[in-house]
């Protein structure tokens, strides 16, 4: 049943949003609905096969979403214009920095515990 | 009573959701098509490609971002849901995550902190405005927690989202030839690193990828957003 596991996943979204605007966390509702839905599975130790359907078919096309919040670049066209380069420096070299640093030193602190189905 | 012509046809289209939705579709499928047809070419994303298409039709039509959104929101809103779902890939890959506990910690703080610092850092040698700093400090965290703490910092929220947008986009398009070039093998910093520096456009690409790499990367967004939402503000009052 398709229906009942997307609402169990907007119930959690749900929920979420009530806690964060309730208690004034730092963190969106939707991230508190994954924690919940998380511990929901841990508790309830395994995955109902309808609710796997229901999360796949939100993540296949999990870039998609990004999509309408990227065309709002169009609205910051001239302070872009203008500081365009730190702007391209603080986000190309920025970024390539951290995922070369937090990769390289999560590699090394795993050595121990990787095996070996889980390398490139 | 005459016919109205083309142009009256699309200013009519133009403010309906339904177009919106469907430019929006669209051109993600012609991206995605794209993105295939060269054999998933890391340089042929398919998000780039359909902002840049829709972009360049508004501006063409002269249509505003917003009636654009009116529409698009449909597609937007399934960020909430599609964020709650990361929870099960997380739990398809527990007994890994159990394992490197340790790793785990150390790579999203270290990860939090170098994102920030290092777009700070090179934002500010390169001149940027303070505005535009405070708006690029939170770059690498999921667009709803990065706006949050823009504001809490003095910056742009609105600009921060788009800055987000453009470093997902950096980090999915170069992040795998960044990491092939520092030759990290192991899929849980692979995916780690993607979801700590591009959030959920890393995550996106590490999902598709290999499914370990992206549980890992799905966590290390959840975990890097409150890392940092936490850290930032905190580190801002010390610092200034």
């Amino acid at each position: 049943m398709l229906i009942r596991y997307l609402a169990l996943i907007l119930g959690c979204q749900l929920v979420g949003e009530t806690v964060q605007v309730a208690t004034g966390l730092p963190v969106p509702g939707p991230v508190i609905g994954m924690a919940l839905l998380f511990a929901g599975l841990l508790v309830r130790r395994g995955l109902p096969a309808g609710l796997e359907g229901a999360a796949g078919g939100l993540l296949r096309h999990l870039a998609l979403l990004f999509v309408p919040a990227g065309v709002g670049v169009m609205l910051h066209v001239p302070r872009l214009a203008e500081e365009w380069w730190p702007i391209l420096l603080g986000i190309v070299p920025g970024t390539l920095i951290a995922i070369a640093v937090t990769a390289l030193l999560v590699e090394r602190l795993g050595r121990g515990s990787i095996r070996e189905e889980d390398k490139v | 009573m005459s016919a109205p012509d083309l142009a009256e046809i699309w200013v009519y289209l133009s403010q309906k959701p339904l177009t919106g939705l469907t430019v929006t579709l669209v051109a993600y499928a012609l991206g995605d098509w794209l993105y295939e047809k060269s054999g998933r070419h890391p340089l042929l994303n398919p998000v780039p490609i359909a902002i840049a298409l829709i972009a360049g039709l508004l501006w063409a039509t002269d249509v505003p971002y917003t009636d654009y959104f009116e529409g698009a929101q449909f597609v937007h809103f399934l960020l909430g849901p599609a964020t709650v779902a990361l929870a099960v890939p997380l739990y398809q890959q527990l007994a890994v995550l159990k394992k490197s506990g340790p790793a785990l910690v150390a790579g999203i703080l270290a990860g939090s902190l170098t994102a920030a610092g290092c777009a700070v850092l090179l934002g500010w040698l390169g001149g940027a405005s303070e505005t535009t700093l405070l708006s690029l400090a939170p770059k690498s965290v999921t667009a709803p927690i990065a706006m949050g703490i823009a504001e809490q910092l003095g910056g742009l929220p609105s600009l921060t989202a788009v800055l987000v947008i453009l470093t997902g986009i950096t980090g999915g398009v170069l992040g795998p030839l960044v990491l092939n070039l520092v030759r990290v093998k192991d899929w849980r910093a692979r995916g780690l690193a993607m979801g700590v520096a591009a959030h959920g456009i890393g995550t996106a690409r590490a999902l598709q990828v290999n499914a370990v790499a992206g549980a890992f990367a799905g966590l290390a967004m959840g975990l890097n957003g409150l890392a940092t939402a936490i850290l930032l503000p905190a580190i801002f009052a010390l610092v200034f």
